[in-house]
């Protein structure tokens, strides 16, 4: 959160999840796919519940909706897959969120920009890194480190949630 | 390659000839007369010499040249090739390696070591023979030697040897031209003269060789003595320090000739290898296309890139594999190294060098050998002086063995030291609370502790081994490379401990199955057998899991269940019994697909803690399949099973 605020501009991918929008660094972005065949892994956290063939990769598919609290939906005509490249355990490692419809890559003023609130959120606080204010509506910057060290990994043990 | 940059390329050079050198002078302080030897280190230190000094490494051609010059003497048969003479120039050689590298490398080390260097000659030469020199006996030989067509290209002039050899003697040459081809067939840029020189000298036969030691290994040359040379009982035959071991010295240095390779950077490798992996998987999509397509053409085509494809991938696998003697020689300075730091006598030998080993394996092999060495010349081995007060031979024997066996390979290190003592192991285990005092554990329970972590049962810290990490970081790199350790050790006699690798990372053969709507791969090397789990066992066993198979009992888990398919199973299950160490178990599919060459690749962090799957593979369909891990796999199964009871 520090950098945020020495920086004064950030360009990020924004993409729809549920009804809100989030958005991602674009540094992190590595592409941005159709929707692939999932292989589900019996098992693990759901919301990492399956991996994708990314070109001869296996990857993780992560559905920040699970971390949200969404409600899961079905597939349409927009939803993609956001693939990232992310650092789990000091190795870079490529994820793919889905997203319900990806927008685009914007600039974000660090001015325009500020923390989350400790209450009054529908989310866990420390699942959002920032909150963007942009044309009367909240973009929600995730904290991805905080939400992969808390629902990476653990075996079909689902960690409650904060409640809202 | 061509636009690699030259000081890398020196610097790949200078490493394979300073290993050359290595491997040369350690065989050296076993065998101090053996010429070829002598000659590959000089020619080493020559090549080096020179190649630095062309791509501007001058401190290392001025410090390479001393040690040559030192060596020529030995060569030469000036100097005998004495312990410190050789460990000299070993020590020197770090030297060398550090200036190579661009290291930091003071120049008072550098004159250190030749002060010390220069010791060692003026010693050597004190302690030779002090023969009286050897008197001159002018003998006849017939020199016969051709050149390969190419050696002009490569720099050879047929014209210095001449000289060189004219300045050994009296000569009479005659040139060859049986070989010559008709004029429309000549290269003007090659050569096909042989020389014939009739040369009386005075100087050894070992003189006219090193006229061609450089080009020794490319060329064909005979020498003949055409009148014996006179006895000459003044000059004993001990006056000359150096071995001629002619026969069997050329013999050699063919055969360790290697063939034509290339170096390609490790990573372009892996590259290579994902890109095959890719292919393969676009080449089966490109199968079911074609075999829903009509067109004869296209089907032909899919064919033909099928076969392709398949022939590509077993080519890149074994591309990959590399011989492990590559892994070994880095051994026998480390035991060099170790015999100077404890003051123990140490033998060190290598069987089974040429056992093929996929290249990251060998990598990640390396350092658990090296503490397991370490160990074995640490811990293991005994001073001279216990050794002898045992009744052993003062120096210890450290064994190093690879094979193959099946799809693995077993690697051995032994020792004959004093074996792992129990008492020992049960005391510390003990104190810092691993086993309850008195607990009953028997031998291999025991040696298994040594693989606990933060078990270490060195009496004092040396910097060799004994940090308290080691043996369960060994195991741990070896169970990530899929294999397993296992120690034997008997008091008194000396220990072995085995590990046992898989060939390769890269690819297993698997049984496919169909549990649910998901596809799964079983290692084919855990799978007993196949067979039918009948309506009436399914009905039967609900609630118990057990299976009769010839008259035995085998617990079985239904995978459905397991993974919570939530769909109906198929009327036909089968059941694949597979062992995991000393149980077998029986998992319910609803459908085996068949054989699987399964090219696995690992999951990501995120699902580490799934133990249930040990990695996955891509499918020809461009599917993913889950490769299951047989061993978590049951503890799974065990655990539901408990937790059925518990309910009820």
């Amino acid at each position: 959160m520090d950098e945020a605020q020495q920086i004064d501009a950030w360009q990020v991918l924004t993409f729809d999840l549920d009804s809100e929008t989030f958005a991602l660094e674009a540094g992190l972005v590595r592409e941005v796919l159709d929707l692939l065949p999932e292989t589900g892994v019996p098992g693990a956290d759901p919301f990492v519940g399956a991996v994708i063939n990314f070109r001869g990769r296996i990857i993780p598919l992560a559905d920040l909706r699970m971390a949200f609290d969404m409600a899961c939906a079905a597939p349409t005509v927009d939803s993609r897959i956001v693939v990232i490249e992310y650092e789990l355990d000091g190795d870079p490692t490529l994820i793919g969120l889905r997203a319900d419809k990806v927008h685009e890559v914007t600039t974000v003023e660090a001015a325009d920009t500020e923390e989350a609130p400790r209450v009054g959120l529908r989310w866990r606080s420390d699942f959002v890194r920032r909150l963007v204010r942009r044309s009367g509506d909240l973009i929600i910057v995730p904290d991805l480190s905080q939400i992969f060290a808390m629902r990476g990994g653990a075996t079909g043990a689902v960690i409650p949630l904060a409640p809202t | 390659m061509s636009g690699a940059d030259p000081v890398e390329t020196f610097r790949l050079e200078a490493q394979d000839l300073l290993e050359q050198i290595e491997q040369g002078l350690l065989d050296l302080a076993h065998r101090p007369h053996d010429r070829s030897l002598i000659d590959s280190v000089f020619r080493g230190l020559h090549t080096l010499k020179g190649s630095g000094a062309m791509f501007g490494f001058d401190a290392l051609a001025a410090f390479t040249h001393h040690c040559e010059s030192a060596f020529d003497r030995v060569r030469k048969g000036v100097t005998p090739a004495s312990a410190d003479l050789v460990a000299a120039v070993l020590a020197a050689q770090d030297h060398m390696r550090a200036l190579a590298e661009g290291r930091d490398a003071p120049h008072s080390v550098g004159d250190a070591l030749l002060e010390r260097l220069q010791r060692a000659v003026e010693e050597a030469n004190a302690d030779a023979p002090d023969a009286a020199p050897v008197r001159p006996v002018a003998t006849t030989w017939k020199v016969r030697f051709s050149l390969p067509a190419d050696a002009l290209a490569n720099g050879a002039k047929p014209l210095a040897l001449l000289d060189e050899l004219r300045e050994l003697g009296d000569c009479t040459v005659a040139a060859l031209t049986d070989v010559l081809p008709p004029l429309e067939a000549l290269v003007p840029t090659e050569c096909h003269l042989a020389w014939d020189v009739r040369l009386t000298t005075e100087h050894p036969r070992a003189a006219i060789e090193d006229v061609f030691i450089f080009l020794i290994d490319d060329m064909s040359l005979e020498i003949e003595a055409l009148d014996a040379p006179q006895a000459q009982p003044d000059a004993p035959a001990e006056g000359d320090p150096i071995e001629d071991v002619p026969a069997e010295g050329v013999a050699e240095v063919k055969a360790s000739r290697a063939a034509e390779t290339v170096r390609v950077p490790a990573e372009r490798l892996d590259e290579l290898m994902d890109r095959v992996g890719e292919l393969v998987i676009a080449q089966s999509r490109l199968k079911q296309l074609a075999a829903a397509s009509i067109e004869p053409n296209l089907r032909a085509v899919a064919e033909e890139i099928e076969r392709l494809a398949g022939e590509l991938r077993d080519t890149m696998l074994v591309v990959r594999m590399v011989p492990i003697a590559q892994m070994f020689g880095r051994f026998r300075r480390l035991i060099h190294d170790l015999a100077r730091d404890t003051g123990k006598e140490i033998e060190f030998s290598t069987e089974g060098e040429t056992t093929e080993l996929d290249k990251t394996v060998i990598e990640r092999l390396a350092d658990p050998l090296v503490h397991l060495i370490r160990n074995a010349a640490d811990h293991g081995l005994e001073t001279p002086g216990e050794r002898l007060a045992a009744g052993k031979p003062a120096s210890g024997q450290v064994v190093l063995a690879a094979r193959q066996a099946g799809a693995e390979v077993i690697i051995t290190i032994t020792d004959d030291g004093r074996g792992v003592d129990r008492a020992r192991v049960r005391a510390k285990a003990e104190d810092v609370g691993l086993i309850a005092p008195g607990a009953v554990l028997n031998d291999g329970e025991l040696l298994q502790l040594i693989f606990h972590p933060g078990f270490s049962t060195a009496k004092t810290i040396t910097n060799l081994s004994g940090r308290g990490v080691g043996m369960d970081v060994v195991k741990r790199t070896i169970e990530g490379l899929r294999g397993s350790i296992e120690m034997t050790s008997e008091a008194g006699k000396g220990s072995q401990i085995s590990l046992r690798i898989p060939l390769t990372l890269a690819i297993i053969d698997g049984l496919l199955v169909r549990v649910g709507t998901g596809r799964y791969v079983i290692p084919l090397a855990a799978v007993e057998e196949c067979v039918e789990l009948s309506v009436e066992q399914d009905m039967r066993s609900t609630g118990r899991s057990l299976l009769t198979l010839r008259e035995r009992l085998v617990p079985f888990i239904r995978l459905r269940d397991l993974f919570n398919t939530g769909l109906a199973p198929d009327p036909h299950q089968k059941v694949v019994v597979v062992s995991t160490g000393h149980e077998r178990v029986g998992l319910v599919v609803d459908q085996i697909l068949g054989d699987h060459q399964t090219v696995i690749k690992s999951l990501s962090a995120v699902h580490a803690a799934v133990e249930t799957f040990s990695g996955a593979t891509i499918l020809g369909d461009g599917g993913v399949a889950l490769i299951l891990d047989t061993s978590h796999l049951v503890a799974a199964g065990q655990r539901q099973d408990a937790q059925l009871r518990a309910t009820g």
